[in-house]
């Protein structure tokens, strides 16, 4: 990698290394029940919203109710969703002079936004009004972000609750998650993209006439305001069709790397306040370290993969040589001011939260580079993956890890504390079943059935690799798009959403229901004899049965897709 | 705790070792060929369907080898050149079923055996039943009810359990518990409960029935040797949904693998056969762990057997394994059963040999274990000769609850050995005086946990004996063990705080409940499970019960009353309450074996889709030979290998299912990073290695 490479990179990573306490220790006294910065400015602000909305903030609900309340949100949402867009034509603020959007779109939309996946099939900047993006899709990112986060600290309350009936209140939750977490961050970041060149307006757009003499429409729009929740709240969905490698959602290098600093800090935060809310800065420590190794590793291999470009550089027809005009490697659909490296790291920190924004083309990767989102994806979005998401997924790891190898040192599995037993298991076992089943099930379908396969732009293992991505980034609620696949059809509108809502409920409502079993039992007091879970030896055997697990599952058609077409150019 | 047998414990290896050459019962190798033989039956009639659903990775196995043995025929009755090739897969399939049913059939075997020989000691007798008038009468025992009294002599057999309600005799239990030294049975205490199929050695004693036939306690003993009421342990239920999870997981890559597969062909080449989508699957599938599993059960309850322990549920045994908190009892448990006399202390210029004289005087006719000790102990240490042999014109004097002393009267001197205050009284009525240094030393043995046992000459007081609480050997070490296993020992004893802490401090324990009454300890049992703990406690007499029933791990006292041995949870036949440590530790390993074959199994996947996933493509795709990286000789051997690889695992494994992975006293962290290794990382490497070697024999036979 190159010198700018590493700089970026150890940039990142400083910043990070800041904010990961910081916002931590933040967010564990947010959701912590005590006092909190910023009470003065919030509290008065819940209190009203809570009143008006008739919730008792002191109210706590059982794993079933807290499911219940936040499915009907969901409904609510997806259902407002379709609607405005279907009616957006006739509403105010529209410019542009968007025309309601087409039935199947519009629920293939609402599902993507409301599940924090931002699969788009469409393009914004000609099929979504204005208002449809500020009043519908930004505030889905908000919302959306905000249940992730809900949904991993009710399990941690679980886990280090003793013997109790509740796991927390859903909508307090998912208030001050919007309140006090999300907007305060998203406000600033969307200050540092508008200074950097990042549009803000409600322009239909500029008519410019080119050098070339043709007449064409710069588009505008509230971009940054969106810009910044997209990236903070994991979620993905650009305004415009380019996402972000479009220069006006992210214009230079340094928002390149503010981009992804957005994208990363929460879910690496919420890892170090599980440690404080579990009273163990340790135990936080050892998720942290795996999500870390994970990152980092596949943040190493694909601008390796990106820049060296094997494949490329053995056909001798293209120079992947880095010189002072070139930026050298695989630049086919890369952004020239970002280049391989920036743009490799982008495509690791993107799939690796179930982000999803792009700021270079997915389908124009090497082929093993191309395995680094796929992988990224398949691993559940743990690494460190979304927000919220991103937490609970790895603890449902941890608790398989425990339960695997815990036994080994002579005692029946516990985490912090909790018996794992056969209540759990069954959760955790319907955890990791449902996403290879709807990744499998419906691709297994759509490289046969005539009207689906007629999607696949290559033929052959690239082929493949397309349409295991576009359920991998469906199921798994990334959103990114591997592009080559005509999405926006019948069935791919239809089964793509179906993915999304799996991907995203079918977990949700197995990790509440792991978080209420766990709430109710007692707390076995930590020994000698106690399966260490604060240590290095742990974050390892987490992150190899993570590998593992998810290896074992997809290894045939990753041999068959990624892994043959590069073996055979 | 009262065992009839009194003197130093053998420690319970070398225990078991005797048990096992007394009786011959536990005393068979892992594989005698004769359980060999009856376990090799067995695995082919454990093929039946209805069997296997309790395996669920098994039952996938066997229907897969259903498949692929309908393919087979159908090969060869086309006479297709593929028939070898199905039939050593369908052969190997088949195999791999029948290892599993027999790793679980040997460790049957070994109960079945025990259970035979328990069953031999069971004959039908009648029994002599006192009627309401009082009149006796002759009833098969096959007929006594519950609440029905007995009368049974020497040399009979008593025909049911029961509580001896009348009398006192000496019983040979050694059909139950190997021991043969006779035991004494009486009416009222904690040694009031019988056997049934035990027999009365001397005398004539009237039992009160307890269970009815069929219930007692040999015919629980049998079915528990002989795993007939087994039960999945909630942790084995639990491991089993996540192995049905992983199967399900592997049948859906497998079967989605079909249409990939067929996309892929449409570029260049051709579809996947079934048998080796078979092949692939049953490779995949935790075949290992899911074939071992209840064998590692059985052998744990097994072992458990083998040290005289027996367990009602294997839940139990888990829960062994789980104990955080072991209350033990100090007399007998972590002591021996009596204080002894440790030294002789004289003060005021007495010469110690006067002194060890006096005391050997004083204690000769005392039987009590104390007086015993200091008898040996001023013959042994002091020199002392044979002085006031009986006759010599030696009177005693008992100890009387008024006086409390005792000594003798000889040759005009008048010998007196009693609590200090006693002492005090006697010498200061002689007109002698009790000097301050006694005083002195008196209290220095009290306040270390010791009994001074003033002795008095007349009106002088000579000095005194220092008795104490004997720890038994080995014990301080095995405390230091448990507590490095991070399992806190608590020591229960009648004694003031203050002995009892100087004790703890010397056994080594963590913690003590001095003064203990029966409602103490449940409190403290109580206490520790509100705080998480899982306590463990061993127990015999009748005011135990409700502790033990409370404690999650309650072991009682073969010797011990029925309502104690009914509280509990586990039986030792030895009475030995040490046992306790070893029953944690096979607790502990039970749970080891199964979470490192549960590793090893997972890990082994690694390998075989190296194996079978670049054989299977080949003919699509050749350039995925790159990913061959054992180099395999074709893509038959290749498969054939991951097969029999699969298969041998499982019987190469059956020795440490049934013998436990190696159990060192550590603490967790270490013992994790130990199996990791082993398990975890050898788990990912042995079959790379064991699947080149049977290609590498595969080819040298002509079969690639």
């Amino acid at each position: 990698m190159s010198g700018a490479a590493w700089a970026q990179l150890g940039i990142l990573m400083g910043a990070l290394a800041m904010s990961t306490p910081l916002l931590g220790s933040y967010i564990a006294k947010v959701f912590g029940g005590g006092s909190a910065p910023g009470d003065r400015i919030f509290a008065p602000v819940e209190r009203t919203v809570l009143r008006i909305c008739r919730v008792d903030p002191d109210a706590e609900q059982r794993w079933g109710v807290y499911a219940l309340s936040l499915l009907a949100f969901s409904a609510v949402s997806v259902l407002g969703l379709y609607l405005l867009q279907r009616v957006q034509g006739g509403l105010p603020v529209n410019p542009t002079g968007a025309g309601g959007v087409a039935p199947l779109l519009s629920f293939n939309t609402a599902a993507s936004f409301v599940t924090n996946t931002n699969w788009q099939n469409y393009a914004g900047e000609t099929t979504m009004a204005h208002l449809t993006q500020m009043a519908g899709l930004a505030v889905a990112n908000f919302t959306s972000a905000a249940m992730g986060l809900g949904v991993a600290i009710a399990l941690v309350r679980g886990l280090t609750r003793r013997e109790s009936r509740t796991i927390g209140n859903f909508w307090v939750d998912i208030l001050k998650g919007c309140l006090r977490v999300l907007l305060p961050v998203a406000f600033a970041g969307a200050l540092v993209l508008v200074a950097s060149g990042a549009v803000q307006n409600l322009s239909a757009g500029t008519p410019v006439t080119t050098l070339e003499g043709a007449e064409q429409v710069i588009p505008g729009g509230p971009v940054a305001s969106q810009e910044s929740i997209k990236v903070l709240g994991t979620n993905g969905g650009g305004f415009f069709n380019a996402n972000s490698a479009h220069p006006f959602e992210n214009p230079t290098p340094v928002t390149n790397v503010v981009q992804m600093f957005l994208i990363l800090c929460l879910p690496f935060a919420l890892a170090w306040a599980f440690g404080l809310m579990a009273g163990s800065r340790r135990q936080g420590a050892a998720v942290l370290a795996a999500m870390v190794l994970l990152w980092a590793g596949s943040s190493l291999i694909a601008p390796a993969m990106e820049s060296r470009a094997p494949l490329l550089a053995a056909s001798a027809t293209v120079d992947v040589a880095r010189g002072p005009d070139s930026a050298g490697g695989n630049m086919e659909g890369k952004e020239l001011r970002f280049g391989p490296e920036a743009s490799g790291l982008f495509v690791a920190t993107t799939t690796g939260t179930s982000t999803g924004a792009v700021d270079a083309s997915h389908d124009s990767l090497t082929p093993l580079g191309g395995m680094v989102p796929l992988v990224n994806m398949m691993l559940g979005e743990v690494s460190p993956g979304g927000v919220g998401s991103g937490l609970y997924g790895m603890l449902v790891f941890a608790i398989l890890a425990v339960f695997i190898a815990g036994l080994m040192v002579g005692r029946t599995p516990e985490y912090l504390g909790k018996k794992i037993e056969t209540a759990e298991m069954k959760l955790v076992v319907v955890y990791i079943l449902i996403v290879p089943v709807v990744v499998l099930g419906f691709a297994a379908v759509a490289v046969l059935w005539g009207p689906a396969r007629d999607s696949i732009s290559n033929p052959g293992p690239h082929g493949l690799s397309q349409v295991v991505y576009a359920y991998t980034s469906a199921a798994n609620n990334n959103g990114s798009a591997f592009a080559g696949l005509s999405g926006n059809t019948d069935w791919y509108n239809i089964t793509l959403g179906l993915a999304m809502l799996a991907g995203r409920f079918l977990l949700m409502v197995p990790v509440l229901a792991i978080a209420g079993s766990l709430a109710r039992k007692p707390v076995v007091p930590p020994t000698a004899g106690t399966f260490p879970t604060g240590t290095a030896t742990f974050a390892l055997l987490l992150v190899a049965v993570v590998l593992v697990v998810v290896g074992l599952t997809y290894f045939p058609v990753l041999s068959l897709g990624p892994v043959v077409e590069h073996l055979m150019s | 705790m009262q065992t009839v047998t009194e003197g130093p414990d053998p420690g319970p290896e070398q225990r078991s070792r005797t048990h096992a050459a007394r009786t011959g019962r536990a005393a068979r190798t892992l594989f005698d060929p004769t359980i060999l033989r009856a376990a090799a039956v067995d695995s082919i009639r454990k093929l039946d369907p209805r069997t296997l659903a309790r395996n669920p990775v098994i039952l996938v196995v066997e229907a897969g080898s259903v498949v692929t043995t309908v393919l087979f025929a159908r090969d060869l009755l086309a006479a297709a050149p593929s028939a070898l090739f199905v039939g050593l897969i369908t052969a190997w399939l088949w195999f791999t079923v029948l290892f599993a049913n027999f790793a679980e059939a040997v460790a049957e075997g070994r109960g079945k055996a025990q259970a035979e020989s328990l069953r031999a000691t069971r004959k039908e007798t009648t029994a002599l039943r006192r009627t309401a008038t009082g009149e006796l009468e002759e009833v098969a025992s096959s007929l006594l009810e519950v609440g029905d009294v007995v009368v049974v002599t020497a040399g009979e057999l008593i025909p049911s359990d029961g509580d001896v309600v009348e009398g006192i005799a000496t019983v040979d239990e050694s059909a139950i518990t190997g021991e043969s030294a006779p035991v004494i049975r009486e009416a009222g205490g904690d040694r009031s409960a019988v056997t049934g199929g035990t027999r009365v050695l001397s005398d004539e004693i009237v039992v009160s029935i307890t269970a009815r036939s069929g219930e007692t306690f040999l015919d629980r003993m049998i079915s528990l040797v002989e795993g007939a009421e087994r039960q999945k342990t909630p942790n084995e239920l639990a491991l089993g949904i996540l192995l049905s999870g992983l199967t399900l997981m592997f049948l859906l890559a497998v079967v989605t693998l079909q249409p990939f597969a067929v996309y892929s062909g449409a570029v260049g080449g051709s579809r996947i056969s079934l048998t080796v989508l078979v092949a692939l699957l049953v490779c995949l599938i935790p075949t290992t762990i899911g074939g071992l599993l209840s064998a590692i059960g059985i052998a744990g309850m097994d072992r458990l057997v083998q040290h005289n322990v027996l367990a009602t549920s294997g839940r139990a045994v888990e829960a062994a394994g789980d104990v955080s908190t072991l209350l033990m009892d100090k007399t007998g448990t972590i002591t021996y059963g009596n204080r002894q006399a440790a030294a002789f202390v004289a003060v005021d210029g007495v010469d110690v040999a006067e002194l060890a004289e006096a005391a050997c005087l004083a204690s000769l006719a005392d039987e009590t274990p104390e007086g015993r000790s200091i008898v040996s102990l001023a013959r042994g240490s002091y020199g002392v000769g044979d002085v006031g042999e009986p006759g010599a014109g030696v009177e005693f004097v008992a100890f009387t609850a008024q006086t409390r002393m005792s000594g003798c009267d000889f040759d005009g001197r008048s010998i007196r050995k009693g609590a200090s205050d006693s002492i005090r009284r006697w010498v200061e009525s002689n007109g002698g005086e009790f000097p301050h240094t006694l005083t002195d030393v008196v209290d220095g043995i009290a306040r270390g946990g010791g009994t001074p046992l003033v002795v008095a000459d007349g009106s002088r007081a000579l000095g005194v004996v220092h008795l104490k609480d004997v720890l038994k050997e080995g014990m301080r070490e095995r405390f230091a063990e448990l507590s490095s296993m991070g399992i806190r020992t608590v020591m229960i004893t009648g004694d003031n705080p203050l002995t009892a802490a100087s004790i703890a401090a010397e056994a080594g324990v963590d913690d003590f409940l001095a003064e203990a009454t029966p409602e103490d300890k449940m409190r403290l049992i109580k206490a520790e499970q509100a705080g998480g703990n899982l306590v463990a406690m061993t127990g015999d007499g009748t005011n135990d019960a409700p502790a033990l029933a409370q404690a999650d791990v309650g072991v009682a006292m073969n010797t011990g009353t029925q309502a104690a041995k009914e509280a509990a949870n586990m039986v030792d036949l030895d009475s030995d309450p040490t046992k306790l440590i070893d029953v944690v530790a096979i607790g502990k390993q039970l749970l080891m074996t199964r979470g490192s074959l549960t590793t090893f199994s997972i890990a082994n996947d690694i390998a075989k889709y190296f194996a079978i996933i670049p054989a299977m493509f080949a003919p699509i795709f050749p350039a995925l030979a790159s990913l061959d990286v054992m180099r395999l000789g074709s893509t038959e051997s290749a498969i054939l290998s991951a097969v029999i690889f699969n298969a041998l695992v499982i019987v190469c494994l059956i020795p440490l299912a049934l013998r436990g992975v190696r159990f060192r006293a550590a603490g967790a962290a270490s013992v994790l990073r130990r199996n990791l290794l082993v398990y975890g990382v050898g788990g990912v490497v042995a079959p790379f290695v064991g699947i080149k070697a049977v290609d590498v024999v595969l080819s040298a036979l002509g079969m690639s």
